[in-house]
């Protein structure tokens, strides 16, 4: 799946990186707790989350998460903007909540890591 | 690279926009370096976890990352107010962030966990009232680096 079509499946909108809609992402992790994000370990996932702070993108920065999608229709401010630009990382907004827009990933066959033991 | 290389931080206290930066600079320095991505990963999430608990927890301290052939060797120091009990707060969900941290999508007791998790050796000195030093480990395989 690539990022365009996450966007699509979440008819959410870019916030940035745009232009990096054809990057391939592998897995999703959905979370509001940035600890949780940090002890999944996937290759080029997307993250999905209801938070909105600089530390978002330091963390998707740190896993090298290729896409975050905010949900319930947050938007991040400028300067999260522009770290994202900096780190090549693709931001999206969606009007969904977290339940139905990872629902909606997982009917396209996104899958999440192993459970956490 | 026979020597090994040298970086030093420093870290504020309470400080949520700059948290973070030591960890994306030495990952950026590792990158450069030509270090393997998941040794890289290894460092930057055990180092980033470290330092957001100086930013969170502490009152701001300093962390000195040395890069060899072999291994990359963190040390995390602050200036209190230490940890009372050390096996304590390595267990998985405890906790002492309040509602305001929480909020920020800190304050899941994860951090200590999963700097044993990333990290290949961890080991935390505390004195109550002086302080925590933080000592991680990260060894290089040789057929990697
Ligand atoms: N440098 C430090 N100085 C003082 N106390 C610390 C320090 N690091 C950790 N602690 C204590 O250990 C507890 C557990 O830390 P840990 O990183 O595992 O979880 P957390 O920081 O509370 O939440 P999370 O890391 O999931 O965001 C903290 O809540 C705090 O009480
Ligand atoms: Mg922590």
């Amino acid at each position: 799946m690539t990022i365009k079509d996450i966007k699509e499946a979440l008819g959410a909108r870019y916030i940035c990186g745009e232009e990096l809609e054809d990057r391939e992402v592998h897995a999703a992790c959905g979370s509001d707790m940035l600890s949780d994000v940090l002890a999944f370990v996937k290759d080029r996932a997307v993250l999905l989350t209801g938070l909105c702070n600089p530390q978002v993108i330091r963390t998707a920065e740190m896993m090298d998460i290729v896409c975050i999608v905010f949900v319930r229709g947050k938007m991040p401010d400028d300067v999260m903007i522009e770290m994202a630009k900096e780190r090549d990382i693709v931001l999206l907004s969606s009007g969904h909540r977290m339940f139905s827009a990872c629902g909606l990933l997982y009917e396209k066959g996104l899958r999440g890591g192993a459970p956490y033991r | 690279m026979n020597e090994s290389i040298t970086l030093n931080y420093d870290v504020d206290s309470n400080d949520f926009t700059r948290a973070g930066e030591a960890s994306s600079s030495v990952k950026r320095k590792l990158k450069l370096m030509g270090v393997d991505p998941d040794i890289i990963r290894k460092v930057a999430i055990s180092l980033y976890e470290g330092e957001i608990n100086m930013v969170i927890h502490s009152y701001g301290g300093t962390i000195e990352v040395i890069i060899s052939t072999d291994m990359i060797e963190m040390i995390l120091r602050d200036k209190g107010p230490g940890i009372e009990d050390t096996e304590l707060a390595m267990q998985a969900g405890y906790t002492t962030a309040p509602d305001n941290i929480r909020s920020l999508g800190f304050g899941a007791g994860m951090g200590l966990p999963n700097m044993k998790k990333y990290s290949d050796d961890l080991k935390i000195e505390s004195v109550v009232g002086k302080g925590t030093t933080v000592r991680m480990k990260v060894y290089i395989p040789k057929n990697i680096s």
